[in-house]
């Protein structure tokens, strides 16, 4: 019975509040309601979580064929027919929503005034347009104590309504369930039950997702009112993925982060990360004005007078031999920084700038660019995916989030690494290898893939494989990649950090081939693809053509005269801390833009000029799927603080070099773009591209790690709630079993580890996660600065 | 980590047995096997003197794979759970509407008085917990009644009911 003969068969139409609407057979009238700009109140109901029509606030009413239902139906979970009439405004409609109303403010304490939510309380807000100016109930009110959910999120239990938002997005989005609906009846009580806190990586969206005042940010509370901040949109700093924000901010500062919805990118929600890295702007060693060393002392000078002196040192050393100088800019940098400062160091004569602060092998220099190879959005839509060295759920936690999408739907997700990592969902395979076994495992997926393609013996696999056949698991995995309609096979931040890399990476690429897969290659920081594409690597100038300067890991390993280091501590963010920073403290020259200064600095710069943090620069990062996105800065850097771009666009003029007067960034990036344009789509490595020889192993007791999720960068290292989390902290070296009862380690031992410099003293863990004979030890924590390369040989001694 | 399993640490070979028996009558998922909590509580809390602890609720959690606020969830919703310990015997006075309307309160008092001990509390011997306050137990027509451990006792008067808890071990 179709009101209209034209209609398509999955089509219905229904008449909401007197005007027609077609939809989809099966939405729901919410759904309808939503797409068409008609308001209907809820509590319980968001799009992106299942609905448990538990709060009854959306009662509708509805007439089917003619006959009215005999009450009103929640619009939540009731689906469309054809020809359904629905009220949302009739009298019964609204009396059903009134009396709702009139019942969940019976316990609500009514504190708006002392309550972060008001002005931005979805309670306040329907309690306005449905609830009665009086209240009738004068019985006791009930209250429930508040449960500690740890530094992030601040509880106020008395508020909460029992929507179960938040259990639901910790089940169904974050996978860890860490809430529940405890007791019964009018005791219902959401907590955790025990105690233990909530430990998402993706856990703040509770507090966006809690329409009353009981979930809160508890850095930002008490800090300002909703109605008095202003909302500047941005792009999320940390990871690959740009998850869109907004920053709130009271005259210039910002009070706190919240996420914009992107569909394509991070759909509505954002990582803590980028939730809560905002403190590190406002860091104690924020370096207010330009500093230069004179003899033991550190003197303030003004901006002229410092841009001088560095623009003299870099001449200095340029005049005498340019390859002597050595950038190293950070991944997270802008575009437009990256840009300028690739366009310096050229102008200087060298070609020695890199962002590839944790790569470790540059064998296969010249080809791969990072990226997914594929639009984020549509990794939840894959049938296999292969995840080499990538703990995704803290490296790119809306990656996770979609490959968990596709996960939960059947697709087979699976992974190898040196060690079982704490995934929120189940994965198909999980291989574990000794790092000096990484290649091999590769390399017998990768055989196993040509057989069962049919593409008989690939030349050069031998050296990997060493002859060896393919076990049950690796045709497994060979398998289901090949027969995925679409499949992703994607290196990730530990193969960055391997010794032996570039085998890695040319295996990775090989598999992806064989399979017909997208190829991926990820490593940290939100602009390390800008990185490539504005030429700040040492191997290809912004248009695309060949150059031949050293990586960040050959200037380490050969280094130079004077280094320019942009916005990095070297001990946390290079792959070898002990190794660079031995480097830069024998080095005649070293000028760093940083918006901190640190002892490490004072120790080994010659220079230091303060540039703005994150939020005070305008630009561009350009995410993991190749999207550009443009942000403006919020307010003025602190201090004497200038925007990197302004600073080198300065040191061009100072250096007398061409094309330098750029007035905005987005001339900068104008420009670049147009040169981007220009290329045909970059090469993306391969299996050609393939060291002449495998790298060998190290043969030893060996580091493996990572970095740690709030340990990727400068920014997030000072965000101080971040910082108190259980993610962070001090390191725990963690050993197998086996590995630890041959060297004597029981769990909670302290032990002393060294990499060939100085020894640090820490808490060892033993898990059967681990490959054996590998010590687990990330970077970027407390007590991992002073170490050697995050993978290499390490040395253990009981204390 | 390389504990040994809850499961193992806390539950006997018997009780996993028989919450194995309950769990095979439920499709093998996470919401089949949370069909299975409410009998393997049950199982867990009778082997444990009557009362589960916060090991036995993770124990159960862990031998059914669910996560562990799913299975709190349930011990806390239903009042046969106890989540402290108990006496020998629990004694669970109605005092819903129908009781109530026919002296459940004078019940109490002369209970609480008798054992000298008031509602959620045990008497110093251990022998009986009075549970707090529940919901109807459905014997109305035979109120004012209580519960005590599995038996229905009804029609009760002061003399009846004390009569009845000296007669418990
Ligand atoms: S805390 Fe907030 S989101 Fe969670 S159930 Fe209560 S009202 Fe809903
Ligand atoms: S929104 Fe429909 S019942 Fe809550
Ligand atoms: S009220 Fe006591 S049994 Fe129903």
């Amino acid at each position: 019975m179709s009101a209209n003969p034209e209609q398509p068969d999955d089509q219905v139409t229904i008449t909401i509040d007197g005007a027609e609407y077609q939809a989809s057979k099966g939405a729901t009238i919410i759904e309808v309601a939503d797409a068409n700009g008609v308001d209907i109140p809820r509590f319980c109901y968001h799009p992106k979580l299942t609905a448990p029509a538990n709060c009854r606030m959306c009662l509708v009413d509805i007439e089917m064929n003619g006959k009215a239902a005999p009450k009103p139906m929640p619009a939540c979970i009731t689906a469309i027919g054809d020809g359904m009439v629905v009220r949302t405004e009739s009298e019964r409609a609204v009396s059903a929503q009134r009396n709702v109303m009139e019942f969940l403010l019976i316990n609500h304490p009514l504190d708006c005034p002392i309550c972060d939510q008001g002005g931005e309380c979805e309670l306040q807000d329907l309690a306005l347009g449905y609830g009665r100016g009086i209240s009738r109930f004068t019985e006791r009110k009930r209250v429930v104590d508040d449960e500690d959910l740890g530094p992030l999120v601040e509880t106020e239990m008395t508020r909460c309504i029992h929507c179960t938002r938040c259990v639901r997005f910790l089940d169904e989005i974050a996978g860890t369930s860490e809430l529940g609906a405890l007791h019964r009846g009018e005791h219902t009580e959401i907590g955790t039950f025990v105690g233990r806190g909530i430990h998402s990586e993706l856990s703040g969206n509770v507090i966006d997702l809690c329409p009353v005042g009981a979930l809160t940010n508890k850095p930002y509370r008490y800090t300002a009112r909703a109605w008095e901040m202003l909302s500047h949109p941005t792009v999320g700093p940390h990871d690959a993925i740009g998850s869109n924000i907004s920053l709130h901010q009271v005259r210039g500062t910002v009070k706190r982060v919240v996420p914009r919805n992107n569909e394509a990118v991070n759909e509505t929600w954002i990582a803590d990360r980028d939730r809560y890295s905002y403190q590190g702007i406002y860091a104690e060693d924020r370096l207010q004005e330009p500093i230069a060393r004179d003899g033991d002392k550190w003197q303030a000078m003004d901006w002229q007078e410092a841009l001088e002196s560095v623009a003299g040192r870099l001449k200095e050393v340029a005049a005498q031999d340019p390859s002597q100088i050595a950038a190293w800019v950070s991944p997270s940098a802008t575009l437009e920084e990256q840009y300028l400062l690739n366009r310096l160091m050229r102008g200087l004569g060298s070609d020695n700038v890199d962002v590839r602060l944790r790569q470790a092998d540059t064998r296969d220099g010249d080809s791969p660019s990072p990226g997914l190879g594929m639009p984020i959005a549509a990794t939840e839509d894959v049938d296999a995916a292969l995840l080499v060295g990538s703990h995704t759920r803290h490296d790119q936690p809306l990656l996770n989030h979609r490959l968990r999408k596709a996960g939960l739907n059947g697709a087979h997700i699976m992974a190898l690494d040196t060690r079982r990592h704490d995934w929120n969902y189940e994965l198909s395979e999980e291989l574990v290898a000794h790092p000096d076994q990484l290649a091999r495992e590769l390399a017998l997926i990768a055989a196993a893939m040509a057989a069962y393609v049919g593409r008989g013996v690939v030349e050069g696999l031998h050296a990997y494989t060493g002859g060896a056949e393919p076990g049950d698991n690796h045709k497994r995995v060979a398998q289901r990649l090949v027969d995925a309609g679409s499949a992703l096979v994607m290196s990730g931040d530990a193969v960055e950090l391997h010794q032996g890399g570039a085998d890695l990476r040319a295996l990775t690429a090989l598999i992806a081939e064989l399979a017909g897969a997208h190829h991926g290659q990820l490593g940290t920081g939100a602009n390390a693809f800008g990185g490539w594409i504005a030429g700040a690597v040492p191997y290809r100038g912004a248009d695309g053509s060949p150059a031949r300067g050293m990586s960040v890991a050959e200037t380490i390993a050969d280094p130079r005269r004077c280094y320019v280091v942009v916005n990095l501590e070297p001990e946390h963010d290079c792959f070898d801390g002990a190794a660079a920073r031995r480097a830069l403290e024998a080095a005649e020259t070293v000028v760093v833009f940083s918006p901190y200064v640190t002892e490490a600095m004072r120790e080994y710069a010659d220079v230091i000029l303060p540039i703005g943090a994150f939020g005070e620069t305008a630009g561009t990062f350009v995410n993991a799927e190749g999207r550009w996105q443009t942000f403006a800065g919020v307010g003025r850097p602190i201090g004497e603080a200038r925007p990197a771009w302004r600073v080198f666009r300065v040191l061009g003029n100072l250096l007398s070099l061409d094309r330098f007067e750029y007035n905005a960034p987005d001339e900068i990036h104008a420009e670049l773009q147009g040169l981007w344009e220009r290329q045909g789509n970059p090469s993306n490595g391969g299996w050609q591209g393939r060291p002449a020889e495998p790298w060998l192993g190290h043969g030893s007791l060996v580091r493996a790690g990572n970095t740690a999720i709030y340990g990727t960068d400068p920014l997030v290292r000072r965000g101080e709630a971040l910082q108190r989390t259980p993610h962070a902290g001090a390191a725990r070296p963690t050993l197998s079993p086996a590995t630890a009862q041959q060297l004597g380690v029981n769990d909670g031992d302290w032990i002393s580890l060294d990499q060939g410099g100085p020894s640090v003293r820490l808490q060892a863990s033993v898990d059967d996660a681990l490959a054996d004979s590998t010590v687990w030890l990330p970077a970027g924590l407390e007590g991992t600065a002073g170490l050697g390369p995050v993978h290499g040989p390490i040395n253990i001694q009981r204390t | 980590m390389t504990s040994q399993r809850l499961a193992y640490t806390y539950l006997s070979d018997h009780q996993r047995e028989a919450i194995d028996s309950w769990r095979a009558r439920f499709p093998d998922h996470d919401q089949g096997r949370q069909s299975a909590v409410i009998q393997a509580l049950h199982i867990a809390q009778e082997g444990n003197g009557g009362w589960l602890s916060q090991q036995m609720l993770d124990a159960v959690a862990d031998y059914l794979e669910l996560t562990p606020v799913r299975v709190y969830e349930v011990a806390t919703f239903y009042s046969m759970f106890h989540l402290h310990p108990v006496g020998r015997h629990k004694v669970n006075i109605c005092q819903n509407i129908s009781c109530m309307l026919c002296g459940s309160d004078e019940l109490v008092r002369h209970i609480e008085q008798h054992l000298g001990i008031g509602l959620g509390e045990t008497t110093a011997d251990g022998r009986i917990t009075l549970v707090p306050e529940d919901e109807c137990l459905a014997a109305c027509t035979g109120a004012p009644m209580m519960l005590v451990d599995e038996h229905y006792y009804t029609d009760l008067t002061p003399e009846k009911a004390t009569a009845i808890l000296d007669s418990l071990e």
